[in-house]
């Protein structure tokens, strides 16, 4: 009685059609070897399976569908079960097919569908599923507590930050990246229904234009200031700053992280409209930056390394004290870094004329307390950004390892 | 429990499975069997008194005498509060009777003062003879059962209807409001069935929204928005007319109209979508903001469908019955935790986190119940 049908399938296109547009990269589900395979091209799938969860250094897509769950049952094996649940239609949506088995329209007439049907005829468009679990879960309703990493140690307060709890922190995350976002839609749309009566969406986040590259065969992004952002990204091809700065490893913590990260999530408003009034010169002031080609005020291409000790004829430094760039770099942390990940937002206006946008800043790292959290203090207390920018939310989350195969699920290494 | 029912096909017509008649009498009665097979049901607002506790299968007339003060209802519940008899809106010093066909097995009696909660229950066992049904048979005694439900309320939204429209006749503006949310109570119930006659719903219950340029607006929400804004309902006697000859109309066809067991199904997980789309936001009763009467009518109405058709479910899925069981206690304790005496707290009294957890457990329940046509029509 199965009848699912690959959306692509469905409506003729061969799978050879697509790949001759890339470079021949074949989607498998072998995943012996970092890095995971990832598309070829924008419509492809990415393998669902894996040691790391995909969507993390799969090189960014396009649009994002980042949503935070409470769980509202109290019953831990239903909780179970949805997790089991959720990887099965991951597993087949993240593949280009329908959520459920019978599909969007395989099913009984008298039944709803168990698809909802507006990726019908849409190919897998690179979509990943990431999920991750917030601290608020292992409170004491799951018995969770002696399994909760000390590097999900809740983020401490930062100056300036003005957090709205309804769009904040969450029980379990699940980022949906695609390069279409309406794929990426209907991947947490039908997730949701799933979870009816065991989750409750406590809120949900679009964005669109992948402010980060996280391979190198991708340009540089701008944010909506108009700057290239995270030029110095972590990236897939950085195999070696990869295991140190990004994957947990056996000995950081419970074992059940192993093989997985943390992410920080942070909702920032900018002030949009000061900041198109701002001269070029302060703002590359601010950012350290050459708005153009994004290279260091020190440099002249964007990848040179910035000069931070280089002054100008008048004796400061050329990148100011309190730039942006000086604050963020990994040699003011000793070293530390993220895989930044983050999403252009605009949720319409705000009722005063002025665009409700920002950017949905979310970084992958080993640790926060040694990455996350130093960077940001130092931030929130210096960056001449500060002027411009509200942090308006916040999220932390463990994203435990990979799902191995069709038996295995999310958080299974938690939960077992 | 399954409930194997001794009826002739014949016997599934509407007419004489129940039947309610009031004697209107003020005397107390104690709780006995009468010499004329009436089981007799001395009701206050503490005490439900039912004369017999055992039952020869087959026909039983109780007859209902109320002794208390408040207002009260009297119920026959099969397994999962399945009604299998009720009368309602038992006035203090009246009897009513109703007739219940009851095959063997356990059922629960209640008498409810005040109308509300789960009342004051007792147990009821009914033993006898029965052949089994086939399934085509459970089907339509899912469907009678549920008609048996529609008359009761029809029967006393025409009651509430006509007190309420006296008062808004007789310019009696407070008992107006006191009787607004409680006449709409019986229609919420039955609203999937109102709405198969599509040009008469919009004349009872349109928001003022919904109505067309150039067509009058008539029907309960411009009573209310008179009510509750402008405070004088002095130019209202017309739509109250009307408002009391339309609601005749629509119980008058309802007692005829064909369901079909996938319509019941249908209507218990529309009603639900009433209560998602239409009172968790507050947009139903704008103006008198008794939101949460709708809702519970609109969820004591769901589960009465469920419950008509719980037979052939149990039958066909066991465990999707276990879940809508839970899933229907969930929501009817997430909606009493915002009582107030014998009624509900105002929709604005309530917080944006209440409403969320109002919200979650429509949805939970809505899902279930969203599958129960497919089970229906296999």
């Amino acid at each position: 009685m199965s009848k699912g049908i690959s959306r692509r399938r469905l409506f003729g296109l061969g799978a050879a059609s697509v790949a001759a547009v890339g470079a021949g990269a074949v989607v498998t589900r072998s995943f012996a070897e970092e890095p995971v395979a990832h598309a070829a091209s924008a419509s492809d799938p990415v393998s669902f399976y894996g040691p790391h969860q995909a969507g993390v250094t799969t090189p960014a897509q396009d649009r994002l569908h980042f949503v935070a769950f409470d769980v509202i049952t109290k019953n831990k094996a239903d909780l179970v079960e949805l997790l089991q649940e959720w990887t099965a239609a991951a597993a087949r949506m993240t593949q280009g097919k329908d959520a459920g088995t019978f599909g969007a329209v395989g099913g009984a007439p008298e039944a709803p569908p168990d698809d909802t049907g507006e990726a019908l005829g849409l190919p897998a468009s690179g979509l990943t599923l990431t999920v991750g679990f917030g601290p608020s879960l292992f409170d004491e309703r799951f018995g969770l507590g002696d399994r909760r990493p000390p590097a999900l140690a809740d983020l401490p307060a930062f100056p300036g930050e003005d957090l709205q709890p309804e769009i904040s922190g969450g029980d379990i995350c699940v980022q949906a990246c695609a390069h279409d976002p309406q794929v990426a839609v209907h991947a947490i749309r039908n997730l949701a229904r799933i979870g009816f009566g065991k989750v409750s969406v406590r809120y949900s986040q679009l964005g669109f234009g992948r402010t980060s590259s996280t391979s190198r065969a991708q340009a540089t992004p701008r944010n909506l200031m108009g700057f290239k952002d995270g030029t110095n990204n972590l990236k897939l091809e950085d195999t070696a700053m990869l295991r140190d700065h990004l994957w947990a490893a056996p000995g950081d913590g419970p074992a059940w992280m192993d093989g997985g990260t943390y992410l920080v999530t942070r909702k920032i408003r900018m002030h949009i409209e000061t900041w198109d009034r701002a001269p070029l010169a302060e703002q590359e002031a601010i950012f350290g930056r050459d708005k153009g080609k994004g290279a260091p005020l020190t440099g002249h291409g964007e990848f040179d390394a910035p000069d931070f000790a280089k002054k100008g004829p008048d004796g400061t430094p050329v990148i100011a004290g309190n730039a942006h760039v000086r604050l963020a770099h990994p040699d003011a942390h000793g070293g530390a870094r993220l895989l930044r990940r983050g999403y252009n937002f605009v949720d319409g206006s705000d009722g005063l004329g002025r665009l409700d946008a920002g950017l949905f800043f979310m970084a992958y790292q080993r640790d926060p307390r040694k990455q996350f959290v130093p960077i940001q203090r130092m931030l929130s207390q210096k960056d001449a950004l500060n002027e411009y920018i509200k942090h308006v939310s916040s999220g932390l989350f463990a994203c435990p390892p990979g799902v191995t195969d069709g038996g295995d699920y999310w958080g299974r290494t938690l939960f077992a | 429990m399954r409930t194997p029912i001794v009826l002739a096909a014949a016997a599934l017509t509407l007419a004489g499975l129940t039947a309610c008649s009031s004697t209107g009498s003020g005397t107390t009665t104690e709780a006995t069997a009468a010499g004329d097979g009436k089981i007799t049901v001395a009701a206050t607002d503490t005490e439900c008194k039912v004369a017999k506790s055992d039952l020869a299968a087959g026909t039983s007339t109780f007859s209902i005498t109320n002794n208390g003060s408040k207002v009260t209802e009297f119920y026959v519940y099969a397994t999962g509060d399945r009604v299998m008899g009720e009368v309602e809106n038992i006035v203090p010093g009246l009897t009513r009777e109703v007739v219940v066909e009851l095959p063997a097995g356990v059922y629960e009696t209640a008498c409810k003062p005040g109308m509300t909660g789960k009342g004051i229950r007792g147990p009821l066992k009914v033993s006898g003879e029965h052949k089994p049904l086939t399934g085509d048979a459970k089907l339509a005694e899912a469907v009678a059962s549920y008609k048996r439900y529609i008359k009761s309320q029809s029967d006393t939204l025409l009651d509430k209807t006509k007190e309420f429209t006296e008062a808004v006749k007789a310019g009696d503006v407070a008992k107006a409001k006191e009787l607004y949310p409680v006449a709409r109570t019986y229609w919420e119930r039955i609203e999937p069935v109102a709405e198969v006659f599509g040009d008469l719903d919009p004349a009872i219950d349109a928001r003022e929204n919904d109505v067309p340029d150039g067509e009058e607006w008539t029907g309960f929400h411009r009573i209310e928005k008179d009510l509750w804004v402008k405070k004088d309902v002095g130019g209202d006697g017309p739509i109250a007319d009307k408002l009391m000859t339309d609601v005749n109309t629509i119980v008058t066809k309802a007692a005829t109209v064909d369901l079909s067991p996938v319509q019941l199904a249908n209507g218990a997980k529309g009603l639900l979508d009433e209560v998602a789309t239409g009172k968790i936001t507050g947009e139903e009763d704008r103006y008198s903001h008794t939101d949460l009467w709708d809702f519970d009518a609109n969820l004591q109405g769901s589960k009465a469908a469920v419950q008509a058709l719980r037979p052939v479910l149990e039958e066909r899925d066991a465990e999707l019955v276990k879940t809508l069981d839970a899933k229907f206690a969930d929501a009817e304790n997430a909606l009493a935790a915002h009582r107030s005496g014998d009624g509900w707290k105002l929709h604005t009294d309530l917080s944006k986190d209440d409403l969320r957890a109002l919200s979650d457990a429509i949805n939970a329940l809505a899902e279930p119940i969203s599958k129960v046509a497919s089970v229906v029509a296999r």
